[in-house]
């Protein structure tokens, strides 16, 4: 059974009580460290590793911002543990793409105390910059945002974000919940025993339940998925061809940010900056010769698709290779409507579960008959 | 006008479907030209990237031949590629390749005849549908 904590704050104090509730964590033995995001300095925000209480007070979880997908952070920090048991806060679909990343054996959460924090969505790294000048903070974000009104001036919170199905988090140890909480309210639920134990030693007290909560997150859920599938329908309708697609694409100029940002752009060494890529001159006359033309450089679409074919099982919606695309190319939609299909035909959904293999993990012998067609 | 040639690019596994090809070629058994293989060791060894780069190079269709279920000179590299085909599929179909233009199928070592019905009946399917829509698009697109 799910404990809560009523954390209450007064205006503009969101922060500090967060602050009040990591420094008592710390203190108190439950973590060694915590990773979270952190204003830094004036401006601008980043997940931070902590391991001193006395440094928790710049904490900022909610502000809407991800500059990097804070699961390639995990599998820094737990690839080649460190030993020391850390908290970390990250989002809904950063945890999914974490999940996957456990399957692939790039993230040990055996020291992790994982606490998901409810998101409303973020802004691009420069969008940020923006919200921050305009005097936008995480508690004005929070109440526009569960009014639905996250637009500002000239721009407003990610098309990812805008689609994304997973306002709250699965597969963690604790939640801060703010979606549904009354004004001046943040829940702390404790899910597991790890996180039971963590809220235990955090000083905090258990009481109170975040009442309004499911229904908003129901409703929030509901927008976000109409919001999914007519997206889907539209970059469907406008892609129905390699040609179309190749337009879309057209812009690329094969930098691959986009398989950098991704959280679970799995290869610990790419294919295509291999010598299997590295061409030689008579190579590329010889593509030339066969159309009297080659665009350079080549293989753009090839690129995307294998990416796909790698990456779609796998791919959270996240946003970041959007985001990362140094032309504008808005790539979520391609990833996604991709990973739609894909995942569906495993009947695997990323980042549902540690325990649900991946689809190219395993294999049996009497599936998937309707691909050849052949009964013996 | 002559007849639509289709150009169908062909992954078939040493210990089976190549030997089939053989076995076939042999027999005296004829098959139609279209089928330009490419003799692998396994199917499990056809990376999707063959497969995309055969169709983005304008292949009108890809035939992976492989061992049937349990007959794997590997154990279950066909098995492997059998998931993949799945995912490829699903991936080309939503950019107009259908499945009727990228196929997997099982012929043993001694089925030269099946290998001759298969190549037959895949070219007679892409005369029918006519050239990839990725052909002659050139190496502009790609």
């Amino acid at each position: 059974m799910a404990k809560f904590a009523k954390l209450s704050f007064k205006k503009d104090e969101l922060n500090k009580e967060l602050s009040g509730f990591f420094k008592g964590i710390m203190e108190n033995g439950a973590v060694d460290a915590v990773l979270a995001p952190m204003a830094q300095g004036k401006k601008g925000n980043r997940l931070t590793l902590v391991t001193s209480a006395a440094n928790i007070g710049q904490i900022d979880p909610f502000a809407p911002i991800a500059a990097v997908s804070g699961a390639k952070i995990a599998s820094s920090l737990t690839s080649r543990p460190s030993g020391r048991k850390v908290a970390m806060v990250l989002r809904p679909c950063e945890i999914r793409a974490v999940v996957e990343l456990v399957k692939l054996k790039q993230v040990n959460l055996d020291d992790v105390v994982m606490i998901g924090m409810d998101c409303l969505g973020r802004y691009e790294n420069t969008d940020f910059a923006k919200f921050q000048e305009q005097g936008g903070t995480s508690e004005s974000f929070l109440e526009n945002a569960q009014a639905g009104k996250t637009a500002m001036a000239d721009c407003d919170i990610i098309g990812a974000c805008k689609i994304c199905e997973f306002p709250t988090a699965d597969n963690v140890d604790m939640r801060l919940c703010v979606i549904g909480a009354d004004e001046g309210s943040v829940f702390v639920e404790a899910v597991t025993n790890k996180g039971e134990e963590a809220l235990g030693k955090s000083g905090l007290k258990a009481g109170g339940v975040p009442a309004g909560r499911g229904e908003a997150v129901k409703k929030l859920v509901a927008t976000r998925t109409e919001a999914r599938d007519k997206k889907f329908a539209e970059f469907r309708a406008e892609t129905n061809t390699f040609e179309a697609l190749s337009d879309k694409l057209s812009a690329c100029i094969n930098c691959y940010n986009c398989r950098v940002a991704c959280p679970v752009c799995y290869c610990k060494e790419c294919v295509f900056i291999t010598d299997t890529f590295r061409h030689t001159g008579e190579q590329f006359m010889m593509w030339a010769d066969k159309d009297g033309m080659l665009k350079m450089p080549n293989d753009t679409l090839f690129y995307h698709l294998t990416r796909i074919t790698h990456m779609s099982l796998f791919c959270v919606g996240c946003g970041q290779c959007t985001s990362a695309c140094p032309n504008d190319i808005d790539l979520m939609p391609l990833f996604r409507t991709s990973a739609d299909k894909t995942q569906a035909r495993f009947n695997y959904q990323a980042g549902r579960s540690v325990d649900e293999e991946q689809p190219m993990a395993g294999f049996k012998s009497d599936e998937l008959v309707e691909v050849t067609g052949q009964v013996k | 006008m002559s007849e639509f040639e289709p150009k169908i690019v062909a992954f078939f596994c040493n210990w089976c479907t190549f030997t089939a090809a053989d076995l076939a070629g042999t027999s005296r058994l004829s098959y139609p030209p279209n089928i330009k293989i490419i003799r692998v060791m396994c199917s499990g060894m056809v990376d999707p990237k063959y497969v995309l780069k055969a169709f983005l190079n304008g292949a009108d269709g890809v035939l992976i031949g492989g061992c049937w279920p349990g007959d794997c000179h590997y154990i279950n590299g066909n098995l492997k590629a059998r998931r993949r085909v799945a995912l490829v599929t699903e991936l080309l179909k939503q950019y107009g390749i259908g499945e009727e233009r990228f196929w997997l199928r099982w012929i043993a070592a001694s089925e030269g005849n099946m290998l001759k019905e298969v190549a037959d009946e895949m070219t007679a399917k892409l005369k029918q549908l006519g050239p990839s829509p990725l052909q002659n698009k050139g190496q502009m697109a790609v």
